[in-house]
């Protein structure tokens, strides 16, 4: 089934329709498993039960910062391919993406209490995940501001195409000014490597969290799909009743 | 008069004329520096260590002040729609456009920031290099912004808007703003390297952010 398909909003809602249960179920399922295993994991030599939360924290950041990347794309496919669906996707990841984001910025400042002694510190990966949700906000504002859905459509496009350029250097300049200013106090968990008790726990909820995400993103798009029905719909009526 | 010369001439006569507001991001600067050692104390040693960063945010505030008058003053006049139905590429048009703007609202930032510092008792000898490091960055400032006021004005939103759209993409230019004066007043790292990627970055921005600008109006006015 090609991409041009799904262009059609009937047959993309009856495609979802038919497969979003099953998603969910998947989701559930994975979700009870992966965090079964999460709590039942060993505790970390160092860190204690607190090492539970990278089974959160970890896959929220993934998924945070690949909401941006899959807005990129679906940016792509509103400006260059003028794909009927990309903007609705484009919109739909935003919030999504933004919520990881601050999951992730949360667990880890939840993680970061008993660990560092301190509920924030302005570390190279915080700072440019709090940067990183701040950019969401802004592509939800432009979103929130737009008063024709097509035209936010493409302005929040053109942000997130700028934004995907200027991350990686938003990134390289935050690490940059980080280790200017506390070379000492580097964190990291446990060096380099991840002993497979914690990672088979990690790999299964990064699995739970990817269909999360799938459901997720695919559930919102339909409620966008619907939503623009009923404004075109209440737009003709509008129009009836001025006729 | 070629027209790209003749698009900035006016601009920049608009921009001083009555109504242009020109030189009102330089006063707004002075008055955050005022109000600075009111913040924080009257203390010489904690302005001078502050300073440049100071200064810096300054001027980054300052320089987002007039930006929505980028575009919206000539997309209520209509003359936005001539600009864009012109001969020239509207990337050029867009580009000369925020040139004139930075030779209005961010070129006086850059001349009154020696007087700024000595106030916040900036190092003498060093208020050429910080001087320096805002000429070479508040072009980049007004250039992303630039991303910004296309961004707003197609969409007939402006102020509070542009600031949140802006000021996450800034975080590059600052830290290496901050970072070249520091290191020109009190090392111990040196001036060049971050001053060589402040100058990247405007330059950089120099080209991406016309492009994008006109990206943004095409799509939102068609």
């Amino acid at each position: 089934m090609a991409v041009i398909d799904l262009a059609n909003p009937t047959r993309f809602l009856r495609i979802v329709d038919r497969v979003l249960p099953w998603l969910i179920g998947a989701t559930v399922f994975l979700l009870a498993v992966g965090l079964y295993r999460a709590l039942n994991a060993p505790d970390d030599y160092q860190q204690g039960a607190t090492v539970k939360i990278m089974f959160l924290h970890v896959p929220a950041a993934w998924f945070g910062m690949f909401g941006w990347a899959l807005m990129s794309v679906a940016a792509l496919g509103t400006l260059v391919w003028r794909h009927p669906l990309a903007d609705v996707s484009g919109k739909a990841v935003a919030p999504i993406g933004a919520a990881f984001t601050f999951i992730c910025l949360v667990t880890g400042s939840l993680w970061g209490r008993p660990t560092w002694g301190t509920y924030w510190v302005w570390d190279a990966r915080l700072t440019s995940m709090l940067v990183l949700l701040l950019l969401y906000l802004g592509v939800l504002a432009l979103y929130w501001t737009a008063e024709d859905p097509g035209r936010g459509a493409r302005a929040a496009a053109i942000l997130s195409l700028v934004g995907a350029v200027n991350l990686p250097i938003i990134k390289f300049s935050v690490d940059w000014w980080n280790t200017l200013h506390q070379p000492a106090s580097v964190f990291r968990i446990g060096g380099s490597t991840i002993d497979p008790s914690l990672l088979t726990p990690l790999l299964i909820m990064g699995l739970a969290f990817t269909l999360l995400f799938v459901t997720l993103h695919l559930a919102v798009m339909r409620n966008e799909i619907l939503r623009r029905r009923i404004r075109s719909m209440r737009l003709m009526q509008a129009q009836e009743v001025h006729a | 008069m070629n027209p790209l010369a003749a698009i900035l001439v006016r601009d920049m006569r608009l921009a001083v004329r009555i109504g242009g507001g020109a030189f009102m991001g330089a006063l707004f600067f002075l008055i955050v520096i005022t109000m600075t050692p009111f913040a924080v104390g009257p203390d010489l040693a904690l302005l001078a260590r502050i300073g440049p960063a100071i200064l810096w945010l300054g001027a980054l505030l300052a320089s987002l002040l007039a930006l929505d008058r980028l575009f919206a003053t000539d997309h209520d006049d209509g003359s936005l729609d001539l600009l864009m139905m012109g001969g020239v590429p509207l990337e050029l048009t867009v580009a000369a456009k925020a040139l004139a703007h930075w030779l209005t609202t961010g070129l006086p930032l850059v001349v009154v920031a020696p007087l700024l510092g000595l106030m916040l008792n900036v190092d003498m000898h060093a208020l050429g290099w910080l001087t320096l490091t805002l000429a070479a960055g508040t072009p980049a400032l007004t250039f992303i912004g630039l991303i910004g006021a296309a961004l707003s004005v197609a969409l007939r939103r402006g102020g509070l808007l542009l600031a949140v759209l802006v000021l996450p993409l800034t975080v590059p230019v600052l830290i290496f703003g901050v970072t070249a004066a520091n290191a020109a007043i009190a090392g111990p790292t040196p001036f060049s390297p971050a001053f060589t990627i402040l100058c990247a970055l405007s330059l950089a921005s120099l080209v991406l952010g016309p492009i994008a600008a006109t990206a943004a109006l095409r799509h939102g006015l068609e």
